[in-house]
C-alpha cells in the first residue's frame, strides 16, 4: 500500500464530499456520485465503481465519509447483491451486463437474490431441476421451484442457475443466468422460518422469459461459474472486517460488564475461552484480508465461515444461559418479512435461533469441512457414483 | 499490524529450514535422544554463527542482527516444526530478552559481552526459572542474595540449562543477576526428550547485579510466552501435515483413509484451528515487536490459542497414525512430548486466559 495512493483516495473522497455535501445531497444522489467516482469499492475497476486499487484501501474512503456522515447502501439490505451477485457479474458479465446491473446492485436501488437451492437440490446443488431452455426468439423459458430464498421479497434481480443440458453429467449442464424478479412467472411466498419471522420464501417459477443477453458466461458452464458466487459467499458471511470484541463478542462482553449479579466462576471461564476464539477468528479474517488485497477468494474462504458459524452458535447459546431467567423470554414470534437481515439485531433468544442458520446458509458446515479437506488439504474424494453419470438416469 | 512474512522473513526461514533437514532430520533426533546429551552443538553453532539466528533481537551495537522478534518468531516456528534439540528458547529468547530488558542499568561492557556471545553462539545460557514459570502473574525466587552479592538457592526444572555457559537468575524482589560460573545443572528426567531440562544449584555464586526493576523478568517471560506460541505453531502444523500425508496413502477397506469423511471433518476441524494459530502467533510477534501497548493481550490469546492447537495436533497425529503412531520409532511422540510440555511451559492456557481476565476487563 503506497502512501501516494492512500493520499489520492484521501483526496478523491474529500473532493467527492465538496461536491456532493452529505448534508443537502439526496442519500440516492450521493451514493451514485460516489459510485461515478469510484469510490464504491475501490478494487473494482473504472468505470464500474472501482479504481482497481487494493482492497485495503476501501477502509480509507470508508473512514473518510463516516467521519463526514454521509449515506451508506446498508449493506445489510444488499448483502447478497454485494457479497455474491457483484463479484459473479464482475468476472463473467459482459460489459453491457456491468455496466448495466452493478451501478443499482451497489446503490441499493435494487436488491438481488440468488435462486439456487431447490426442495431435492441443496448441499448437492449440482443436482438442481430447474430447466431452462431456449426458443427460436433467443429467449431463455425457465420452469422449476426454488427454496429458502432469501430476500426475493425485496429482489428485483435474482441470480439463478438451471438446467439447460439434462443429458449431460449433473455439473456439466447447468447455465447461469440473472433472472427479472418482476417477470409475470415468478411467484414467492413466504417460507417462515424457526425465529418467527419469514426472512427466506418460496419461489416458483413458470414460463418466466429471459433474455440470452441476461445469460452470466456460456451454456452449460454454470457450475463454473457459479463457483465464484459460492466462494464470495463464504467469505462474505461472517468476514466482515471487525475492530476487537466487534459483533456477537461485544455484545455478550457487555452484558458480561453491566451484570456482575449473572457471574459465576464456570460462566467466566467459558467466556474467555469464546473471548480468544473469537479474536482468534478475528486474526483469522483479517490476514486472510491481507492476503488477499487483490484477487478473488479461493476455497480457504471455507474456514472463516465454518469458525464464524461455530462461533456464533456457541456465543449465543452461551447469552441466553447467562442472563437466567431473562433468556426464557423472547421478544416476538409475530410473523414478519424483514427487509434487512442481522444476525446480531433484535434480542439474545432470536441470535441464539437466527445463528443456527449460520451452519446451514451458504454451505453447510459439513459441506464445508469437505471443501477444506479436499480443496485446501488434497485429501482423496469419497468414492462417488454420480459424478459421470447424465443427470436425466440418476435416481431422484 | 501485519499478519503476513515479509519476503526476508520467508528467506530465513528458507535458510533456517534447509539447515535443519540437512543437519537435523528427525531421524537424527530419534536418533540423539538416546545419547548422552540431547543438545547437538553442532547444529547450534550452524545456526548461531552461520545464520545468526540466535542474535536475531540483539541490536548491532551488540554485535547482533538489529532485527526484530518477528524474525525470532519465524525461527521458533522452523525449530518447532523439526521439534529441533537446540538450546534457542532458553538462550535466544529467554535470556536475551532479560538482558536486553536489563539495559536500563546494567554497565554496558557486561550486557556486551553477554550479549554477544549469546548472538555468535560461542556461549549459550538461560533464563534461571521453572519452565512452567508464567507472566502476569507474581514470581517467587527461590535463589537468595548474600551482602557480597552471591547468591544462594536451588531452581528448578530449567530449560536449556545443561550445557549453558551463562545465567540469567532471578533474586530477590524479581530482580536479575548475571551468574558466569560456580553453578551445577543437575539433569531431570524430562517429559520432552528434546528440551530436557535441569535443576540449578548455587551456593555463594559469585553474580552481578543486571537489574532491580521487576519489569524485566516479566518482559522476558511475556516474550517467551509470546514466541513460543510460534513453535507451538511450527508442531501444529508438522503434525497436520504429517497426518494428512499419511492417510493420503494408507489405504484399508480399498480406500485411502484420507477419503472417509469422519477423518477428513477431523482434519479439516485441525486444519482451521491451525489457520487460526497462526493468525495468533504472528499478531504476538508483531505485537511484541512493535512493543505494542496491546501485546500482552496478543500473548495471552496466542498462548492460550496455540498452546491448545499444538497438543490437540499432536494428539489426532499420533491417533490417526494408529499403531505406528504409538511406536518409538515413529517420530509422533517427539512432538506430542514437546507439544504437551509446552502447554504447560511459560502458563498453560487456563492461565493465560485468567490473566487476560483483568487485561480485557472481564471479572469475575
Ligand atoms: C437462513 C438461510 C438462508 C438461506 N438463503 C438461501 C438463499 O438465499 N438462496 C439459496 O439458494 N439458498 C439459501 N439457503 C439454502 C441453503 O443453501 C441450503 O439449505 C443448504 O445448502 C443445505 O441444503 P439442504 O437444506 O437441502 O440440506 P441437505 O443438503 O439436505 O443437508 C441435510 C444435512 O445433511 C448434511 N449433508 C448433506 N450432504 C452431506 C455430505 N455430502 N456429507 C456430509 N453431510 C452432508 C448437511 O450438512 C445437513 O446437515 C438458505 C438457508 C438458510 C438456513
Amino acid at each position: 500500500m503506497t502512501t501516494a495512493s492512500v493520499e489520492e483516495l484521501r483526496s478523491r473522497t474529500r473532493a467527492l464530499l465538496s461536491e456532493f455535501d452529505p448534508a443537502d445531497t439526496e442519500p440516492l444522489d450521493f451514493l451514485r456520485a460516489r459510485f461515478d467516482a469510484g469510490l464504491a469499492w475501490v478494487h473494482f475497476p473504472v468505470g464500474l465503481g472501482g479504481l482497481d486499487a487494493p482492497r485495503a484501501l476501501q477502509a480509507v474512503v470508508d473512514a473518510e465519509l463516516a467521519a463526514a456522515g454521509a449515506p451508506d447502501n446498508d449493506p445489510r439490505r444488499i448483502g447478497i447483491g454485494l457479497g455474491m451477485a457483484a463479484p459473479t457479474i464482475l468476472r463473467y458479465g459482459t460489459d453491457e451486463q456491468r455496466s448495466r446491473l452493478l451501478r443499482p446492485l451497489w446503490t441499493g436501488e435494487e436488491v438481488w437474490c440468488q435462486l439456487f437451492s431447490e426442495p431435492g437440490a441443496g448441499s448437492d446443488l449440482a443436482a438442481l431441476a430447474t430447466r431452462a431452455t431456449l426458443g427460436a426468439d433467443g429467449v431463455w423459458t425457465v420452469d422449476g421451484q426454488k427454496v429458502w430464498t432469501s430476500s426475493a421479497h425485496t429482489a428485483r434481480w435474482a441470480i439463478l442457475i438451471a438446467r439447460t443440458d439434462p443429458a449431460l453429467p449433473k455439473h456439466k449442464g447447468i447455465t447461469y443466468f440473472v433472472c427479472d424478479m418482476t417477470d409475470p412467472g415468478v411467484e414467492v411466498r413466504p417460507l417462515r422460518q424457526i425465529t418467527g419471522e419469514a426472512e427466506f420464501n418460496e419461489v416458483f417459477l413458470t414460463g418466466v422469459r429471459i433474455p440470452d443477453t441476461d445469460r452470466l458466461g456460456a451454456v452449460g458452464e454454470g457450475w463454473q461459474v457459479a463457483q465464484t458466487t459460492l466462494n464470495n459467499e463464504r467469505v462474505s458471511i461472517g468476514g466482515q472486517r471487525t475492530p476487537r470484541e466487534g459483533g456477537l463478542v461485544g455484545i455478550v462482553a457487555g452484558t458480561w460488564r453491566a451484570r456482575p449479579e449473572l457471574r459465576t466462576p464456570e460462566l467466566q471461564q467459558r467466556l474467555l475461552k469464546h473471548w480468544v476464539d473469537a479474536e482468534v477468528l478475528r486474526l483469522t479474517g483479517e490476514r486472510l484480508r491481507q492476503q488477499l488485497t487483490v484477487g478473488q477468494p479461493g476455497p480457504e474462504g471455507a474456514g472463516t465461515k465454518l469458525g464464524f458459524a461455530r462461533l456464533a452458535q456457541e456465543l449465543t447459546g452461551f447469552e441466553v444461559e447467562l442472563l437466567a431467567e431473562e433468556g426464557l423470554g423472547y421478544d416476538d414470534w409475530t410473523m414478519v418479512r424483514p427487509e434487512l437481515v442481522d444476525f446480531n439485531g433484535r434480542e439474545a433468544g432470536y441470535r441464539y435461533l437466527r445463528a443456527k442458520g449460520n451452519s446451514i446458509e451458504g454451505g453447510t458446515s459439513e459441506i464445508l469441512r469437505n471443501i477444506i479437506a479436499e480443496r485446501v488439504l488434497g485429501l482423496p474424494p469419497e468414492p462417488r457414483t454420480d459424478k459421470d453419470v447424465p443427470w436425466k438416469d440418476l435416481a431422484r | 499490524m501485519n499478519l503476513l512474512y515479509t519476503e526476508i522473513e520467508e528467506e530465513l526461514r528458507a535458510s533456517v529450514r534447509d539447515l535443519l533437514a540437512d543437519h537435523s532430520p528427525v531421524s537424527a533426533v530419534l536418533a540423539r535422544i538416546e545419547g548422552p546429551g540431547a543438545y547437538d552443538p553442532a547444529l547450534w553453532r550452524q545456526l548461531a554463527a552461520e545464520l545468526g539466528a540466535a542474535g536475531l533481537q540483539v541490536p548491532e551495537r551488540y554485535a547482533g542482527a538489529g532485527a526484530s522478534l518477528r524474525e525470532t518468531a519465524v525461527v521458533m516456528e522452523e525449530l518447532g516444526r523439526a521439534v529441533a534439540p537446540v538450546p534457542f528458547l532458553g538462550s535466544a529468547v529467554l535470556a536475551t530478552t532479560a538482558l536486553l530488558a536489563a539495559q536500563d542499568s546494567a554497565p554496558d561492557d557486561v550486557l556486551g559481552n553477554a550479549l554477544g556471545a549469546l548472538a555468535d553462539g560461542s556461549r549459550t545460557g538461560t533464563l534461571a526459572v521453572p519452565l512452567s514459570s508464567a507472566p502476569g502473574r507474581p514470581f517467587t525466587p527461590t535463589v537468595t542474595l548474600h551482602p557480597d552479592g552471591t547468591l544462594s538457592g536451588r531452581v528448578t526444572s530449567v530449560a536449556d540449562a545443561l550445557g549453558a555457559d551463562l545465567l540469567v537468575v532471578p533474586g530477590p524482589d524479581c530482580s536479575l543477576h548475571l551468574v558466569e560460573t560456580g553453578f551445577t545443572a543437575t539433569p531431570r528426567t524430562s517429559l520432552d526428550l528434546t528440551r530436557p531440562l535441569a535443576d540449578l544449584t548455587f551456593d555463594r555464586t559469585p553474580a552481578r547485579l543486571l537489574t532491580a526493576d521487576p519489569a524485566a523478568l516479566q518482559r522476558a517471560l511475556l516474550t517467551g510466552a509470546g514466541l513460543l506460541a510460534s513453535e507451538q505453531l511450527g508442531i501444529a502444523e508438522w503434525c497436520l501435515a504429517a497426518t494428512v500425508g499419511y492417510l493420503r496413502e494408507r489405504r484399508q477397506f480399498n480406500r485411502p483413509l484420507g477419503s472417509f469423511q469422519a477423518l477428513k471433518h477431523r482434519l479439516a476441524d485441525l486444519w482451521l484451528d491451525v489457520v487460526g494459530a497462526r493468525a495468533a502467533a504472528r499478531a504476538a510477534a508483531d505485537a511484541l515487536a512493535t512493543e505494542a501497548a496491546d501485546a500482552a493481550v496478543a500473548v495471552a490469546v496466542a498462548a492460550s490459542h496455540c498452546g491448545t492447537v499444538a497438543v490437540r495436533a499432536a494428539e489426532e497425529c499420533v491417533q490417526l497414525h494408529g499403531g505406528i503412531g504409538m511406536t518409538w520409532e515413529h517420530p509422533a511422540h517427539l512432538y506430542l512430548k514437546r507439544a504437551k510440555a509446552d502447554h504447560l511451559a511459560l502458563g498453560t492456557p487456563a492461565h493465560h486466559r485468567a490473566v487476560l481476565a483483568g487485561l480485557v476487563d472481564l471479572p469475575a
